[in-house]
């Protein structure tokens, strides 16, 4: 079997992967440090994000106001020396983006310009124009071109990791191309594989998120933190899941059901008028927004589509010159990909899941309880992010706890000795495993496609905006039969060239787990908070919960969990209000 | 019934087949179908050994650069309503090496964008604690159109140059030099000419324009390969005027 060997090997090449293949590169450059990704970098879902990035640049706003921001935003779930280390890190992360040529939007006297976001009281997102993901990630790639020490290996795929003597030492990969596995041993390893939104029918989220990284550290015996803190966008076309951003409705947007009516009067949102109001009717908080939209489902108002319920978003009436200046990119989302034209057309809209707070336990520098294995980015949570994410504050949590992760394993490695050839035979194993499993098997009957649209649906049913105990042990005892006849899938590819079918079989095997994980996580929290809102206990219950839930998997594929307190410095829990209460206690609190 | 659309696709495995073939399917017509989402549905219904890459389905990730009907589209972007009756012909990118159904190879456009330093280059970085290098709005201007590249690939498809040449840069690593050139933070523009103008491609674009045409993002990679050789040539004809004898 071929090997290779590095000091430190990051999975993933997004944002907090490139951003960590660049820390570990300057603490140290007598370093081998390497990043492997199942895709080119530039092609990461980084690329994707377009509102922006928040951290404190203006006078006027300060480090607190970010913390305490983060922190009610997250239903006080957020650990808050994490947070102080983010919003404190923030800034200069992103300055050093635009030292390496980030094209961020400016002011007119040239200095970084800011715009508002939800959930922000301050104006502090950064932004590139409405493609801040894309820029982001091009210039960080671009950057890392620059490191002759940074090497890559583009489109492998990862199956494994290597542990041996409670550490991590490597993993097992397949170059896509040549359809080779082999093993790349590391001193240590960084998990930056992104989120998971394919485990559900409806996503923001590209075909490369399914979790993998996820799945590799439950496998490999460390814990997931938060799995049932998953975040939906209120607003996202149906079928291919692209987001229509809040925007449209800052605009002046409405939300329709069938009649036409804005039925967001009926769910406590204020009343509507002509021009939006802040914190009202559209413009309320996200997650109320989706819970409203199951609401109407319930009661038959909503629109029946060829992809299950929609209601509309109607900017018709907001004319088509405001529309081209305003909004130019949602009318080329919906012209573009939906065949839609927003000024003429409604645009028919449901709840889309966008992101994943809950991710591989680390501490606040990216490392996880498994000697040797970090993590940062959408697939980690430290948790910044608490019980729900605010928008924009993702992409600097990449460059923030990237770096942090690629500092800290740098530091590993430089102490440790080379792998042992223990986990030679672990790769060989892996190796007979995926060949007997997949390109060599005889019999089975199950397709790929039918076992992950069973998964989504159980996931959405079982696990969607709203969750009680009976729709999540059915979703449980859904996954596992599905587990069950995931040995059953055959392949209509046995080729070893540029074998997709097989990657995607291994994809659906993460998928599983991490939906496992999810699933029990969220089975267990008896409370409703931020995204996960149980029916069943509707309130939040911080005498039991205001804990972080952790996850185990066992050898023979059982769970058992435990939690573990929330750090609280400065901001002792209080109430998560919007509308009007929120500004009269902000009146009253000042 | 439904109405169906046929799509014939481009086959080839390097195991089994000598030359890539053809292989037709018929697949559900519907108005917000894109190629892509046709070759989804073979995939997860008809066939699962049809290879291509895709990823995001919204035209950003660059991935999923095909040949439709002998044009270089990104297939998430085209409509199959476009295409109506049909059939539709999905073949991989024109002039590169071809690996696997769809899937193209890709290293060498890789190493062309690496080899025209894609960074900012600076004599001197300023310390962080000063904070941002300003940039007006108009300075940003001057280079933003060549920033908004996705490396997808359909310039080098429809580039006659290319096709001739494979050692020519082509048109989007030209267009990213000088995105880079022409960004007021950097100063690396001379270390890059000396790069581009050390292979003879560039000369050999004669401006068809074929490559700002296909471009999904706008980036005019044409007028960049413009602007590059009238500085070239500037460049060219001083040295010409220098005193014989001096460097
Ligand atoms: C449409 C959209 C808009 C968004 N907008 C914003 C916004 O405006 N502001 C904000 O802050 N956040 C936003 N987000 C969230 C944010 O973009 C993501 O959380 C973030 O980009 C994730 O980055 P990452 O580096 O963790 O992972 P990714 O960029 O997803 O990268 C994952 C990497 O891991 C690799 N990988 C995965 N599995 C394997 C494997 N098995 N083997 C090898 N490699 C593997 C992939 O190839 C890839 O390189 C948005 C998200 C979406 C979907
Ligand atoms: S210049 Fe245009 S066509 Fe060429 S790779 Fe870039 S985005 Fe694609
Ligand atoms: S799939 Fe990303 S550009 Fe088409």
């Amino acid at each position: 079997m071929d090997i290779s060997s590095h000091d430190v090997l990051i999975i993933g090449g997004g944002g907090a992967g490139l951003r960590a293949a660049i820390a570990v590169a300057e603490v140290n450059p007598r370093l081998n440090v390497a990043v492997i990704s199942k895709v080119y970098p530039m092609r990461s879902h980084t690329v994707s994000a377009e509102g922006g990035a928040a951290a404190v640049i203006k006078t006027g706003d300060t480090l607190d106001d970010h913390a305490y921001d983060t922190i009610s935003g997250g239903d006080w779930l957020c650990d808050q020396d994490a947070v102080e280390a983010f919003v404190q890190e923030a800034p200069e992360e992103l300055l050093r983006l635009e030292h390496w040529g980030c094209p961020w939007s400016r002011d007119p006297d040239g200095h970084i310009a800011v715009r508002a976001f939800g959930g922000m009281k301050k104006e502090r997102t950064w932004f590139a124009a409405d493609k801040t993901g894309f820029h982001m990630l091009h210039t960080l790639f671009q950057t890392t071109l620059k490191y002759t020490a940074i090497a890559r290996y583009d489109e492998w795929f990862v199956t494994k990791l290597l542990v041996d003597d409670n550490r991590v030492q490597g993993v097992v990969a397949i170059e896509i191309m040549s359809g080779k596995i082999q093993a790349i041993t590391a001193k240590a390893v960084i998990l930056c594989t992104g989120g998971c939104g394919r485990v559900f029918p409806f996503t923001t989220n590209a075909n490369i998120k399914n979790g993998d990284g996820m799945a590799l550290a439950y496998r490999a015996g460390a814990p997931l933190k938060d799995m049932e803190f998953v975040q939906y966008h209120p607003t996202g076309l149906p079928f291919t899941g692209i987001l229509i951003t809040e925007a449209a409705r800052a605009e002046g947007g409405y939300m329709l059901n069938k009649d036409g009516y804005r039925y967001l009067q009926d769910y406590n949102l204020g009343t509507p008028q002509p021009k939006p109001v802040l914190r009202s009717m559209e413009l309320g908080p996200r997650d109320r927004l989706c819970q409203a939209f199951v609401k109407e489902m319930e009661k038959g108002r909503t629109i029946k589509g060829p992809y299950g319920d929609v209601v509309h978003l109607d900017v018709r009436h907001l004319g088509e010159k405001l529309i081209n200046t305003k909004l130019p990119f949602v009318r080329e989302l919906c012209l573009k990909y939906q065949n839609i034209d927003p000024v003429k057309e409604l645009i028919p809209v449901r709840p889309v899941v966008h992101y994943m707070m809950g991710g591989v336990s680390t501490n606040i520098h990216g490392a996880t309880p498994l000697a040797g294995l970090y993590a940062a980015g959408e697939v980690a949570c430290v948790s910044i992010n608490g019980a729900n994410r605010l928008g924009s504050n993702s992409l600097p949590e990449l460059l923030v706890f990237g770096a942090r992760a690629g500092r800290a394993a740098a530091e590993f490695a430089s102490t440790q000795k080379e792998s042992n050839g223990i986990i030679l035979s672990q790769a060989l194993d892996e190796t007979k495993r995926v060949e007997a499993q997949f390109l060599e098997k005889t019999g089975g009957r199950e397709r790929i496609a039918t076992l992950r649209e069973e998964m989504q649906k159980a996931m959405e049913n079982g696990a969607g905006i709203y969750r009680t105990h009976s729709s999540l042990a059915e979703a449980a005892a859904k996954l596992r039969e599905l587990q069950e006849r995931f040995p059953s899938i055959t392949l209509d590819d046995r080729s070893r060239t540029f074998n997709t079918e097989l990657t995607a079989a291994v994809e659906l095997g993460f998928m599983l787990d991490v939906g496992e994980a999810i699933v029990q996580s969220a089975l267990h929290r008896t409370e409703s908070r931020g995204a996960h809102q149980r029916t069943d206990y509707p309130k939040r219950d911080d005498e039991k919960f205001l804990a972080h839930t952790l996850i185990y998997r066992n050898a023979d594929g059982s769970t058992h969990g435990d939690y573990l307190p929330v750090t609280i410095t400065r901001w002792p829990p209080g109430e998560r209000v919007y509308g009007q209460p929120a500004q009269a206690a902000q009146a009253k609190g000042g | 019934m439904a109405e169906t659309i046929k799509l014939e696709v481009t086959r080839y495995a390097p195991e089994r087949h000598q030359a890539p073939t053809s292989q037709s399917f018929e697949v559900p017509y519907r108005k917000d179908w894109v190629v892509l989402d046709a070759l989804n549905y073979i995939k997860d219904n008809l066939d699962g050994s049809l290879s291509y890459r895709w990823s995001c389905r919204m035209g950003i990730c660059g991935s999923c650069g095909m040949m439709v009907n002998g044009e270089p589209k990104l297939t998430c972007a085209t409509f199959l309503s476009k295409y109506a009756p049909g059939p539709v012909r999905v073949e991989p990118l024109r002039y590169f090496p071809v690996v696997r159904d769809l899937i193209i190879e890709m290293t060498d456009f890789m190493a062309k964008l690496r080899s025209v330093k894609p960074w900012i280059i600076r004599e001197e970085e300023k310390p962080l604690s000063e904070g941002e290098y300003l940039q007006t709005p108009e300075q940003l201007d001057t280079y933003k159109q060549f920033s908004m590249c996705i490396n997808c690939m359909l310039c080098y498809a429809a580039c006659p140059v290319y096709g001739l040449d494979p050692l020519f840069s082509g048109p989007a690593a030209i267009a990213l030099a000088q995105r880079y050139n022409l960004d007021s933070r950097d100063q690396g523009a001379e270390e890059r000419m000396g790069i581009l103008s050390q292979h003879a491609g560039i000369w050999g674009c004669t401006f068809v324009g074929e490559c700002t045409r296909v471009c999904p993002k706008h980036v005019d990679p044409a007028g960049a390969i413009q602007q590059y050789k009238l500085t070239a040539a500037k460049e060219w004809f001083k040295s010409l005027l220098m005193p014989w004898g001096a460097k």
